[in-house]
């Protein structure tokens, strides 16, 4: 047979391998940033943009989207290229993948810290960029099985399935998640109000984690290992159980992240029976790495990519255990709302992800230029830093997520709550300390990463275009033995697709279905009725400010919580939050019924400086809420896109809600007074004080008392 | 401990069929999927296998 001459395009790998690098040190240091201000309120430097609420998410998207993200690209154009045996489908939707994402990460990282986000987390950009991101996906779809179809390879290694897994999954989750009535040309609310909010947005949340941090690196793990370690995966059979059982089981396990909440019971079980049974796909996977290396570990001990990988794979087993057991309810009355998940998450981002991409870099760069790496001793150096680094990282934050729940739960002997919520913050601080010192340690390692890369350039020549050869795929495909029916899929990319699709889509229809049918039967509770203009506009500044990062809105039905916060949350009462603001994370008390908790003056003198009304608050200061005059200008259309979504305000009301407006901040304005504060009526903070004063207090007119708890 | 909503939600007819309906998906799936990997031919397996390696 005749053998084809091409070249594989080397040029994009080497351009999404330097945005990874680039990316990664950019989000670590958002994250370092973060960690430092949550023990050093000063750290915020009283500037809207520099303070944790707007930091926050551009740390989880630049290290998500932007470092990650740029990994999965470095490594599927380099793994897909060799697989198929082709180069990439077009060399100019290439260039318009990798540079439209780099300005998708520009752009969200200017929207961000200016305060536009659509407050969900993970989810946080807004509607131009949700469009845009839309589209470069599509460029990258198009790429990929263009790539597929005219390959030279008849059968689609378990690496491309995965990464066929990824682009589908992504597609739905984004755009589902996404939709949203946009009420001007940044700003937009979410379509989904309350629990549907809720359901649709950790659905997503826990899916990203899953095809976005999991499954593309899965695929990168069944490519670069065997090529690393130069011997093919322990168990082909084992990978494709892996895959199937993977992608079909994750997608049911988002409602583990809404445990204890107002959602429906059910659809809570069915997250936790579903993340325990993820155990067993992701440990065959994890297994079929480290067995990938058995008879071979004497490469380890001299490899630094492997050990990398190894770690990595290590991590991912870890998380993946560890996983289910918060999924469980026992464990996450416990776990939820403290720094352990966020220990969890950092096992799954610094050990698995970064080490992979850390792996694959050391494994790349030398390629591309072909030549060995600077120093394989710099590189081992790095492997024990980043490890300590994940080590001083974790183990406080389990810590502090142990002591401070264990904390919140305590009562004296009379029946009261033992320690105030600020207490439990203050008696975690070392912990916090600790977690920087440990993130530091982790950055430095990828600095030195990146010194040794760039001694790599340096020293080597760069190969743009790689020749390589290969017979045409066959028009008839070869058989083996007797054909089964996962063989038809097997070699066709697009059945594999459709196929990947409908596994994915079952489980979120089902699992989301009901809660959207029902609508009519979620318990409308008849005193709780839409925010008014001003408490609208209040709500979007806390919004806009990050809050949701920091503080729940959402009281379990627990002891403590009841006596801590009051009556639990019901489902009702969050039916015209678009978006809904839970929470996932207690750095601050929870603000469910913080509404008359406090006259407004204490609001007035906490936003100036929390430290006034609380000593030892870790809380930032917001000064520029003072100055900031709001924006009623857009009242109208905020009233408007909320009616579309329907809120029923009375018809025409978007014409009448400033004069309201006005009124109620008058209202604040002089109780404010009275507490001899001066302010202007039209600051930001008095519609801020609106909204906390509001919040919770609509059921309080006929609620039962908290003593139903016993 | 219930809330009200919970109540609401557990009587609705039907709502347990959806917690059914995906286990025995998943148990299929997964049957399906293990016997072909089971009983995949094992030249092919061996030659997949090797793919990453010959590039």
């Amino acid at each position: 047979m005749q053998v084809e001459k091409f070249y594989y395009d080397n040029k994009s790998v080497k351009m999404f391998a330097y945005a990874t690098m680039l990316w990664g040190i950019v989000g670590m240091l958002a994250g370092l940033l973060i960690a430092v201000q949550i023990y050093l309120p000063a750290a915020n430097f009283d500037l809207p943009f520099t303070t944790f609420g707007r930091v926050r998410p551009v740390h989880t998207n630049a290290v998500i989207f932007a470092f990650v993200g740029n990994g999965i690209f470095m490594g599927v154009y380099y793994s897909l290229q060799r697989l198929c045996k082709a180069r990439m489908f077009s060399d100019v939707l290439s260039k318009i993948h990798f540079w439209g994402w780099q300005l998708i990460i520009v752009l969200a990282a200017v929207t961000l810290l200016a305060g536009y986000t659509s407050g969900k987390e993970y989810a946080e950009l807004e509607w131009p960029i949700d469009i845009l991101i839309t589209l470069i996906w599509v460029v990258f779809g198009i790429n990929m099985f263009g790539t597929l179809i005219k390959r030279r390879e008849s059968h689609i290694y378990v690496a491309i399935w995965f990464y066929i897994a990824t682009w589908v999954t992504v597609a739905m989750l984004h755009i589902v998640n996404s939709f949203e009535v946009p009420f001007s040309f940044m700003k937009s609310y979410s379509f989904y109000a309350g629990v549907q909010d809720a359901l649709v947005q950790w659905w997503y949340g826990h899916n990203a984690v899953a095809f976005f941090l999991t499954t593309p690196y899965l695929g990168v793990m069944y490519y670069f290992l065997p090529k690393a370690a130069n011997r093919p995966v322990y168990s082909y059979r084992l990978s494709i159980i892996h895959f199937w059982a993977l992608i079909f089981l994750y997608i049911w396990a988002g409602p583990h992240h809404l445990l204890y909440t107002a959602l429906p019971d059910w659809a809570q079980s069915l997250g936790t029976v579903f993340s325990i049974m993820l155990i067993a796909p992701s440990w065959g996977g994890m297994l079929n790495g480290l067995f990938t290396l058995r008879g071979a570990w004497d490469k380890v001990r001299e490899e630094p990519v492997l050990k990398f990988f190894v770690v990595a794979v290590t991590c991912y087993g870890m998380s993946t255990f560890e996983g289910p057991m918060l999924a469980l309810k026992s464990v996450n009355a416990i776990s939820h709302y403290t720094d352990w998940t966020v220990a969890h998450v950092h096992v799954g981002a610094l050990g698995w992800n970064g080490f992979m991409t850390f792996g694959m870099l050391y494994y790349l760069i030398p390629k591309l230029f072909n030549t060995p790496l600077y120093s394989k001793k710099l590189a081992t150096n790095h492997f024990w830093i980043g490890t300590i680094g994940i080590v001083l990282y974790a183990i406080p934050m389990y810590w502090a997520g142990f002591t401070q729940a264990t904390m919140w739960k305590q009562f004296t002997e009379d029946g009261t709550l033992k320690f105030q919520f600020l207490e439990t913050v203050t008696h975690i601080i070392p912990m916090y300390i600790t977690r920087s010192i440990g993130g530091a340690i982790y950055l430095s390692g990828a600095l030195l990463m990146i010194y040794n890369l760039i001694k790599t350039i340096k020293s080597g020549s760069f190969v743009g275009d790689e020749a390589a050869e290969s017979a045409p795929l066959p028009k008839v495909h070869e058989t083996h033995g007797k054909q089964y029916w996962h063989r038809w899929i097997e070699a066709r990319p697009i059945q594999m697709l459709i196929l990947s699709l409908v596994a994915v889509a079952i489980g979120g229809i089902i699992e989301m279905l009901p809660t959207f049918l029902i609508k009519s039967n979620i318990p409308t509770i008849a005193s709780v009725k839409p925010y008014t203009a001003l408490e609208l506009q209040g709500r979007d500044i806390y919004i806009r400010e990050g809050c949701y990062l920091c503080h729940s809105q959402m009281i379990r039905p627990f002891r403590d919580e009841v006596a801590r916060y009051g009556e639990y949350s019901k489902a009702g009462e969050f039916v015209y939050d678009h978006p809904f603001q839970w929470g996932s994370k207690r750095t601050g008390p929870d603000l469910a019924r913080i509404g008359g908790k406090y006259p407004d003056s204490w609001h007035y003198n906490h936003m100036w400086d929390p430290r006034s009304m609380s000593p030892g608050s870790v809380m930032p200061n917001y000064p520029w809420l003072f100055d900031n005059k709001l924006d009623t200008a857009i009242t109208p259309a905020k009233i408007r896109a909320m009616q579309t979504l329907g809120v029923p305000y009375p018809e025409g009301y978007d014409k009448k809600a400033n004069a309201d407006l006005v009124e109620q901040a008058k209202t604040i304005q002089a109780n404010l007074k009275k507490d001899k504060l001066d302010t202007p009526a039209d600051r930001e903070i008095v519609a801020l004080i609106a909204y906390l004063q509001r919040m919770g207090t609509d059921i309080k007119g006929q609620q039962k008392t908290a003593a139903a708890f016993k | 401990m219930k809330s009200k909503f919970v109540e609401t939600l557990e009587n609705i007819t039907g709502v347990d069929i959806y917690a059914l309906i995906s286990l025995t998906l998943f148990f299929t799936i997964f049957v399906l999927v293990a016997l072909y990997a089971w009983k995949a031919d094992k030249n092919m397996i061996n030659e997949i296998r090797q793919l990453p390696l010959d590039n």
